[in-house]
């Protein structure tokens, strides 16, 4: 397998406070993975500095062997790689399907008119909102927003998709939906790199995962041993001595 | 945005038509009248384009009507008149550029007030300039334009503007701007060039602003900076358009009309307390009616049928 995402040496200071320290993984073509950690560890600030919407201090974050590090989130968005947010982002004074037109409409090949609107409700039934276009977004319940939010980042077609803990706050029956789609989409040949708390949901998804801590990546590999890792156990929980 | 092109063009056709034919009906107050109504719907509908979508209020409409009623008092005796609506436009431009480039990333009421005091910077910019080095404070603007000509251009500007303002809404340049406007993080995500799209509004928006300042020169006869960079105008711009509602193309027409009205009788018959009613009506319009009178006509159809409400966009809301 190939690397899509080659991050390198990335650094982002604010102010005395080191958020992310050299981190340096890979994301292979084709993959779930998962990125790990404690709050605060400087997974959503690494998130941040491959979207864009943070410009990092130093280091590299190369897009099919590109480097797109500092580049303005409209370049990157273009360039192939789109997100959700952890705080869900929807406009919810548009229409569901607006929304999701959004994505269309800006990126590399865009889609607009009759076409868009189209395609539109198609990505709003894959993800779980058929028919439910023409409803404002700020009407829709924080579940059906993260979903819209997912529609509206597919839309852009991306080679990469970040989820900033999209899994975060579903029910049961909800998380099993939510991880069944993840999944077809990987299988559609998205490649995924996903924060997420939802262990379970990691464990099924996520063939390898990186964890961080304090802003350093300790832990990088398969799943199921980086979760056996000393240092992650500790990160998480943690040490004997303390 | 809605509706079919062709039907929305051919009525907006028909309606400027008819009004073309004002001055053949009015006496000479009607006529000014007309001027000033045609004057504050460019100007509202103008800022609305631009700060409707956005929402980024802005004060500096009088900076470039004001650049471009300078224009003509410069150059309006020199020039051929259409070469002076040229240099009207390109000093519009310029100065919105630089103006855009140098305060869009600003948000909230920084922007509001960053935009306030350009007009102040280039009012005493002026001032300074025409005292030491011209020597003189104010300009005659002698020119053989009537007021049907001046009301005919402003009318003609306007039907440019209403055409233009029309093909944006249904454009992606429209789209995005109304994407920015209710989240810029997603905007940029989404591979909006935020800064451009906000800019080419921006410079678009002033442009109509500094043709209408050139167009409407020529009525003054006499022009000095405090004339020409009233803020009053600038005030008057943003309470009419929110009173209309900015949220729809026509939105400002509405408040433009009973206000240039319901200010030009108050000037007539309380001129020392002119400014403290106008204040008051501000507020009022912003705690009544903060969606507009466009907004509250959407909110009771929305009674009736399904409903559209259109995010509030007000003078006191600051972003970020």
């Amino acid at each position: 397998m190939t690397a899509l995402l080659e991050v390198s040496g990335l650094t982002k200071r604010f102010g005395g406070l080191v958020a992310v320290r050299e981190a340096a993984f890979s994301v292979n073509r084709g993959e779930i993975m998962g990125l790990l950690g404690p709050n605060g560890s400087g997974k959503t600030t690494t998130m941040n500095l491959i979207s864009g919407n943070l410009k990092p201090d130093t280091g590299a974050v190369k897009l099919e062997g590109r480097d797109i590090a500092g580049h303005r989130p409209h370049t990157i968005a273009r360039g192939g790689i789109a997100r959700t947010f952890q705080l869900v982002r929807v406009i919810g004074d548009m229409s569901a399907r607006e929304n999701v037109v959004a994505g269309f409409a800006f990126r590399q090949n865009p889609l607009w008119g009759f076409a868009a609107k189209a395609e539109a409700e198609s990505l709003l039934a894959r993800v779980g909102l058929g028919g439910r276009g023409g409803v404002l977004a700020a009407e829709l319940t924080y579940v059906d927003q993260k979903r819209l939010e997912l529609a509206r980042a597919l839309a852009l077609s991306p080679r990469l998709l970040l989820l900033d803990e999209w899994l975060a706050g579903l029910n049961a029956s909800e998380l099993e939906g939510g991880i069944e789609l993840v999944r077809s989409l990987a299988d559609d040949g998205v490649t995924i790199l996903m924060v997420e708390h939802v262990m379970a949901a990691v464990r099924r998804l996520c063939g390898r995962c990186v964890v961080m801590n304090a802003g350093a990546v300790i832990a990088a590999g398969e799943t199921a041993a980086v979760m056996a890792d000393p240092a992650v156990i500790s990160a998480y929980l943690g040490d004997d001595d303390d | 945005m809605s509706g079919r092109p062709v039907l929305a063009i051919g009525l907006g056709t028909l309606v400027f038509a008819a009004l073309a034919l004002v001055p053949f009906m009015v006496d000479g107050y009607g006529m000014s009248l007309a001027i000033a109504i045609a004057n504050y719907t460019i100007l509202a509908t103008a800022w609305a384009l631009f700060s409707g979508p956005t929402r980024y209020i802005s004060l500096a409409t009088v900076a470039f009507f004001g650049v471009g009623a300078y224009t003509v008092a410069v150059l309006g005796e020199v020039l051929p008149w259409s070469a002076v609506m040229l240099v009207a436009a390109l000093n519009g431009c310029a100065l919105a550029l630089l103006v855009g480039l140098s305060t869009l990333r600003l948000a909230g009421v920084y922007f509001v007030i960053f935009t306030f005091g350009l007009t102040e910077l280039i009012r005493q910019l002026v001032t300074w300039y025409e005292v030491k080095v011209t020597s003189t404070i104010g300009r005659y603007v002698f020119l053989d334009i009537d007021q049907r000509a001046i009301y005919w251009q402003l009318l003609g500007l306007a039907a440019l503007l209403f055409l233009s303002g029309y093909l944006i809404g249904r454009s992606r340049l429209g789209f995005a701007l109304r994407v920015i406007g209710g989240d810029e993080t997603v905007a940029r995500h989404v591979g909006i060039d935020t800064t451009r799209a906000k800019l080419l509004l921006f410079v678009l928006s002033a442009l109509f602003m500094t043709l209408t300042g050139a167009i409407m020169a020529p009525r003054w006869t006499y022009i000095d900076p405090a004339i020409a960079f009233n803020p009053q105008v600038s005030f008057q711009t943003v309470i009419m358009a929110l009173l209309g509602g900015v949220q729809r193309l026509w939105g400002p027409l509405l408040g433009v009309i009973p206000l240039t009205l319901l200010f030009d009788w108050l000037n007539a018959r309380f001129p020392n307390h002119y400014l403290l009613i106008l204040g008051i009506v501000f507020m009022l319009i912003v705690y009544l009616l903060p969606q507009g009178v466009a907004g509250a006509l959407t909110r009771l159809r929305g009674l009736r049928g399904k409903k559209e409400q259109p995010a509030p966009v007000s003078m006191n809301e600051a972003r970020q």
